[in-house]
């Protein structure tokens, strides 16, 4: 019997179930895919947002603006890339220039840092917007980091401490019997707890509804990204977003933690909660928005294309309710849901605190050895642990400089990867311009030794994506 | 310390590798990323090498172990499972291996090496899904040649360049079903005998102007939606066509690999992504020279190694110190020939140009130019850009030439 399972390992389940192992407390956090990070927490804009665009009084305003002040610690605690850049919204009319006042307003009243810029400042701060571009408001405090990086280290730092992870585990069903939560999945394990947090993205309203809880509905809106080459990684030092209107916040151009450049997303709202395509509209839309902010993005350099989910909350705000006692959702956490994710974890603890008395563990861990720290290391460094651990000397993705030790290291370290992507995420291998061409084949045979299964086991992302089909004919 | 560091023991560095040390270097030291010698020849297990430069055919492995005999019988320094990391433009070179460790060596000339890769599906921005069962054709050449894995059983392969062509027909060989090689522009980008051979011989429709213009499948593809392009190279909707298919290859193109040739600041031609380099394949920077599909890619690895020749020949003189007196001639082009290589010159001899040109043209003539003066003319029946031109230019027509200025007439 667990003390609080936490449904989804998106961000805000990631950073949940890390707060929580800060308490004596038995926890658990399930995931009905084969790895964490696998929702919106896969493919979103990777913003550390400063917290001027919400509206004050909402939820999303208060916890966006106190996530975003413990965002600087909680990576530093979990190793992952954090990079104050710094945040633009560009402004190319009287219209717009109206509406970067009122941001202004909102960000003083939310306490953010924020100041309103002249056409010659802003192009003094960013040489390479275009002309166009008369007006701006800047957030210095604007930030990015790596979302499922972030969930992949909270994840791992909460096992370090204590909580179990659950994979694979679709959740189809919740009974409650005098105060115990039995969590039911596809599969037919079954998960018993005191009390559960709905963390399940664009499924949080299903699963609210298996307690009874109706008040709400999730829309998924798709959200496509064009991600370019590390050359093309610097021509922009902040984020540059557009003045929001009433076709969405448009088309953003950011350097990423990485050194590559990300445009996007694109704003549909769909019918398929898991419809992660890419469209030719979209692309259009990406392509011509980020050309309309900033000179010299070369699509060219083109290296991956892909598409997010987001769940769309049916009020408008983050949905941070607790419809039953013990049964909490954390849903329609939608953007600034990454920037307000550790303030999420915090305040959902707070709920609990109502109703289950908590005591600190004081044997709580808050560091975990950097995913990146072997790329990060001197050469002397390196070369101790390479005299260690000679797999640290041989290089397997060569776009990336990913040594086989990391990847290896990788695959044994919670929460353990179990395919391609997995070992994507986590190190960076086949991420790089030439998208695998050279070093899948050598990760399919880490996979196979390191999981003891056949080559033909071996999946890109899970069930049924087998990379090979069957040996050939003379083998 | 070397004499000569050779970055890559492909074809083109093992071959610079012979050159310069039968011209007396014998300090070379080649760093090869990969298990053993060879380069991307090893996984080229069909046939069709060394026509030109052996006068006889040859599998890709064959044609390598030509040149691994010799650097092995001379004894030529090699390391293995060695990645360089960094080349600085005082050519200090940095490299890692398990054995050593992230290591440094300065060298008095380098020569780079390092092939190419090939253009990626994510480049493309097709829309649809992101399933498993999409490779570029020398990912699955490699599974299947080396690795002995089938990446899948029906076949869709987009871009008609020379890998996806005998992937087509080795595929077709493993017993999967080839349903369409389909090319975005109104001709082939390989070679004339790969599409007779690899498509034509086993009934492999080559879809010209047709590109796949949507991708589906969640977990492994399930299939291609394919178009029609018109002139502008735009899919035209009312030609859409659903193919079921488990693998995309992707053919579309390969890109020489100057990741490294940047880092010491070696200039590259946006038109090739290789380096400029001049008739001695010597690059902007002293001392540093590029050959093969790093320079700019070849359609016959004959041809690179007659450039691997060159580049090792020129490297020893210039260890050697041996210094000619140099004529710089500066050589372009018209846009219908969009490159040459070299694209420096030197009177003092004769020098062979090779090119591409941009477009399929008929009965044409390529002149050479100085001002106004035409300096050489030849005909051709028919050029195409899958297949690399060669043309010589004697150096009795050069004289006192600053700059020659290469074009194509249409007769």
């Amino acid at each position: 019997m667990y003390d609080v399972v936490v449904i989804g390992a998106g961000c805000v389940g990631a950073m949940t179930v890390r707060e929580l192992t800060k308490y004596n407390l038995k926890v658990c956090i399930l995931e009905k895919e084969n790895d964490v990070s696998l929702g919106a927490t896969r493919a979103n804009s990777a913003i550390v947002h400063a917290g001027f665009d919400a509206e004050p009084g909402t939820l999303k305003a208060k916890l966006n603006v106190r996530g975003a002040n413990l965002f600087r610690t909680v990576t530093k605690e979990l190793g992952v890339k954090f990079i104050n850049n710094g945040s633009i919204v560009i402004g190319f009319n009287e219209k717009d220039k109206e509406h970067l006042e009122l941001l202004y307003d909102r960000g003083i009243k939310n306490g953010v840092e924020v100041k309103l810029l002249n056409e010659k400042e802003v192009h003094e701060l960013e040489p390479n917007l275009t002309k166009e571009v008369k007006y701006a408001l800047y957030a210095p405090y604007g930030a990015i980091t790596c979302p499922y990086e972030l969930t992949v280290a909270a994840v791992g730092n909460a096992m370090d401490n204590g909580a179990d992870l659950k994979l694979n585990f679709k959740v189809t069903d919740i009974k409650e019997d005098k105060g115990v939560y039995t969590v039911i999945s596809e599969d037919g394990r079954e998960v018993q707890s005191k009390a559960v947090i709905n963390a399940a993205g664009v499924y949080s309203d299903k699963i609210a509804s298996m307690v009874g809880d109706i008040s709400f509905t999730i829309i998924p809106r798709r959200g496509e990204y064009i991600l370019l080459d590390k050359v093309n990684g610097d021509i922009v030092k902040n984020t540059i977003f557009r003045t929001p209107s009433n076709m969405g916040k448009g088309i953003l151009v950011s350097p990423t933690v990485d050194g590559n450049l990300i445009t996007g997303p694109t704003s549909f709202n769909i019918e398929d909660k898991d419809d992660n395509s890419t469209t030719d509209e979209g692309f259009s839309l990406v392509i011509k928005q980020a050309q309309e902010n900033v000179n010299g993005v070369n699509y060219r350099n083109t290296i991956r294309s892909f598409c997010g989910v987001r769940a769309v909350g049916s009020t408008g705000d983050f949905i941070i309710t607790a419809p039953k006692k013990g049964f909490i959702n954390a849903a329609g956490i939608e953007s600034p849901g990454l920037s307000a994710s550790p303030a999420i974890a915090e305040y959902i603890v707070e709920m609990i605190k109502e109703f289950m008395p908590l005591t600190k563990n004081e044997a709580f861990n808050p560091i975990r050895k950097p995913m990146h720290y072997f790329k990060e290391a001197s050469i002397e460094e390196k070369n101790e642990i390479i005299k260690k651990d000679k797999s640290f000397g041989k290089i397997i993705c060569r776009c990336e400089t990913v040594t086989e030790g990391e990847i290896l290291e990788a695959i044994r370290t919670n929460p353990k990867p179990s395919d391609l992507d997995g070992v994507k995420r986590r190190t960076r291998a086949q991420m790089g311009r030439c998208q695998g061409g050279f070093c899948t084949p050598y990760i399919v045979n880490l996979l196979s030794r390191e999981l003891n299964i056949p080559v033909t086991e071996v999946t890109k992302s899970g069930k049924g994506s087998y990379v090979n089909i069957s040996k050939t004919k003379g083998e | 310390m070397a004499d000569l560091v050779i970055i890559g023991g492909g074809p083109a560095g093992m071959s610079a590798a012979v050159s310069a040390y039968k011209k007396g270097i014998k300090d070379i030291l080649i760093l090869e990323r990969d298990s053993s010698l060879g380069g991307i020849l090893k996984q080229c297990i069909h046939n069709g090498f060394g026509l030109h430069k052996f006068k006889e055919e040859l599998t890709g492995p064959e044609y390598a172990y030509k040149y691994e005999a010799q650097v092995k019988e001379l004894n030529i320094p090699y390391k293995l499972n060695t990645m360089v990391l960094d080349i600085t433009p005082d050519k200090v070179i940095t490299a890692t291996n398990e054995e050593e460790g992230i290591f440094q060596i300065k060298a008095k000339a380098i020569i780079l090496a390092m092939g190419c890769r090939e253009r990626s599906v994510g480049a493309l921005n097709i829309a649809g899904t992101r399933p498993a069962g999409i490779f570029s054709a020398g990912t699955a050449q490699k599974f299947v040649n080396l690795e002995g894995y089938m990446p899948g059983k029906e076949v869709v392969i987009l871009g008609s360049g020379d890998i996806g062509l005998i992937m087509a027909r080795r595929m077709t060989l493993e017993g999967a079903k080839v349903k369409a090689v389909c090319e975005l522009m109104p001709y082939s980008g390989g070679l004339a005998r790969n599409i007779e051979q690899c498509l034509n011989d086993f009934d492999i429709p080559l879809k010209l102007s047709h590109t796949v213009v949507e991708i589906h499948g969640k977990q492994r593809l399930t299939g291609v939606t394919i178009a029609k392009v018109d002139e502008n190279r735009r899919p035209i909707p009312e030609t859409k066509e659903f193919i079921p298919c488990d693998t995309l290859l992707l053919s579309v193109g390969l890109i020489p690999e100057n990741e490294l040739s940047k880092t010491a600041d070696v200039v590259l031609n946006p038109v090739t992504n290789g380096a400029f380099v001049d008739q001695d394949r010597q690059t902007n920077v002293e001392g540093i020279f590029a050959c093969g599909n790093v320079l700019h890619v070849h359609d016959l690895v004959d041809f690179v190694s007659e450039e691997a020749e060159i580049a090792g020949e020129s490297a020893a003189d210039y260890i050697n110190g041996v210094k000619e007196e140099k004529t710089d001639i500066s050589l372009s082009t018209d846009g219908k020939i969009r490159y040459t290589v070299p694209s420096k010159i030197t009177a003092k001899k004769d020098v062979k140009i090779y090119f591409r040109v941009a477009d399929v043209f008929k009965n044409v003539k390529i002149n050479v130019h100085s001002g106004d003066e035409l300096v050489f003319s030849k005909k051709a029946i028919k050029v195409a850009p899958g297949e690399m031109e060669c043309i010589t230019l004697k150096k009795e027509l050069l004289g006192n030439k600053s700059e020659l200025k290469f074009s194509l007439e249409v007769l």
